[in-house]
């Protein structure tokens, strides 16, 4: 059986792995689904087309692929040798990040026109609007879906293990082959993972709650209320079509 | 950095196999996401709190962790209690039961989304339990369901090559294979290729039907 000397030589340490490769990619992904999401709305058609190629590219490509090819086929090709958890937060944070494109482009979408239009009334240059008006205001709207993908990101990031990084699921692995038994085993890595993302959950609640308390302050208010009361059950739908939109 | 086509060519007949075997999954895969989903989403508006319970504890767990375990407890465990299954049909069935309880999601709002008048014109016509859901709600709340439903199809086509890992021959499995008796990288290449190139014209497949779908109601 599994026992507590176990648990802390090799579990432990996958743990702390799993944390890494999460908070690396996660904030990868953040800055990609910023950087595409915003250039989508570029001006010009150019880089509107380069960033939907990327979009396209990482949302039509297998996230376990696109690590096996990065980890083994880029340093082969190429003649460099990657760290397997440098190859595996780079393959996360940039599938992750294309998913978050669509959700930041969605938000800003959604930024009523008058409010771009009052930005270009008082002459504010395009990145002026973006940092001091559209953003802002998109923000609220993009939190609910980005909890959703960090959640999928955090079951993601048990794939790292396929290419020999020592993760959570990595260290199970070992186990089943060192130890011989695996129901323990895959028992407590699935109840370790669902732990891992209640905690994750419960800390982005939190942060939506922040959120939302942030659009009561801002001018809106009244239109932001009003949509919220207007479709309880038009939320959960958007938000399971905005997770499938995601990933899909 | 060099792409040798030869290599290529001499992949190309296990590819085809391997896409062959990533359709099946997918297609087996899909068949059971989407009427396990249905399963656990009616019974996730049972009346006895004895279902809906234990229903909802089991379809957040699955949900809330990630399908490569699932996998592998699949693949290792389950056997020990009972049958011992190929890694495809491993596959197929992990694929189905990780992604019935995400259509479950997309089915609970779809129903949500029934007019309760619905629920209601059925009592008063003394419809049984039945009946009514086979009749009235599902009728109305399937199809708008449908553009939803087909994003998860994309989905699980993008997850499907995990099956590769507990040793089923799909895609990645043939070129993983591949790599390693010959020590070249263009196999996984051209199967990270293959992906983009089915999943794109599916993903805008899905976007017309969307609008279709939109259009009508």
């Amino acid at each position: 059986m599994m026992s507590w000397e176990f648990f802390r030589e090799w579990f432990l340490p996958g743990i702390w792995i799993t944390i890494q490769v999460l908070v690396y990619s996660a904030v990868l992904s953040a800055v990609v689904a910023f950087v595409i999401g915003t250039l989508r709305t570029s001006r010009f058609w150019i880089v509107r087309f380069l960033a939907g190629a990327y979009f396209e590219i990482f949302r039509g490509m297998s996230a376990l692929i696109f690590m096996f090819w990065m980890a083994f086929a880029v340093p082969l090709m190429l003649g460099w040798q990657f760290v397997p958890l440098w190859s595996g937060t780079l393959a996360l944070g940039l599938t992750y990040g294309a998913y978050g494109s669509e959700i930041v482009r969605g938000a800003l979408a959604a930024v009523p026109a008058a409010q771009r239009e009052a930005g270009i009334a008082l002459s504010f240059t395009r990145w002026q609007r973006l940092r001091r008006i559209e953003l802002p205001q998109a923000f609220p709207e993009m939190v609910p879906p980005f909890n959703n993908l960090l959640i999928e990101l955090l079951k993601g990031t048990s794939l790292v293990s396929v290419i020999a990084v020592a993760d959570m699921t990595f260290a199970g692995n070992l186990l089943r082959l060192a130890k011989n038994e695996s129901a323990p085993i895959y028992t407590l890595l699935l109840v370790l993972y669902f732990i891992l993302a209640f905690i994750l959950t419960r800390l982005m609640r939190m942060l939506e709650r922040r959120a939302k308390a942030g659009v009561g302050r801002a001018p809106e208010k009244r239109n932001g209320l009003l949509s919220r009361k207007l479709s309880p059950s038009g939320e959960s739908m958007q938000a399971s079509t905005q997770g499938a939109g995601g990933l899909g | 950095m060099t792409f040798d086509w030869e290599v290529v060519e001499d992949f190309m007949p296990r590819f085809l196999d391997g896409v062959l075997v990533t359709l099946q999954a997918l297609a087996l895969g899909t068949l059971i996401a989407f009427a396990l989903g249905l399963v656990w989403a009616m019974a996730q508006r049972a009346p006895q709190r004895w279902v809906r319970w234990p229903v909802t504890a089991v379809t957040e767990f699955i949900r809330n962790t990630p399908l490569l375990v699932q996998l592998f407890f699949l693949f290792y465990v389950v056997p020990q209690w009972g049958p011992s299954m190929s890694p495809l049909t491993t596959g197929i069935v992990g694929l189905g039961l990780h992604y019935s309880t995400y259509t479950a999601e997309v089915y609970r709002a779809g129903i949500d989304g029934v007019p309760v008048g619905q629920w209601e014109a059925a009592k008063a016509l003394s419809l049984s339990r039945g009946r009514t859901w086979s009749s009235v709600i599902l009728p109305q709340a399937i199809r708008r369901v449908v553009p939803a439903l087909g994003n998860y199809v994309v989905a699980m086509l993008k997850d499907s090559p995990m099956i590769a890992v507990i040793g089923a021959l799909d895609m990645l499995g043939e070129a993983r294979q591949f790599s390693n008796e010959t020590f070249t990288t263009e196999a996984i290449t051209i199967v990270g290729v293959a992906f983009i190139v089915i999943a794109y014209p599916a993903s805008l497949l899905i976007r017309v039907l969307e609008r279709r779908l939109v259009n009508n109601t």
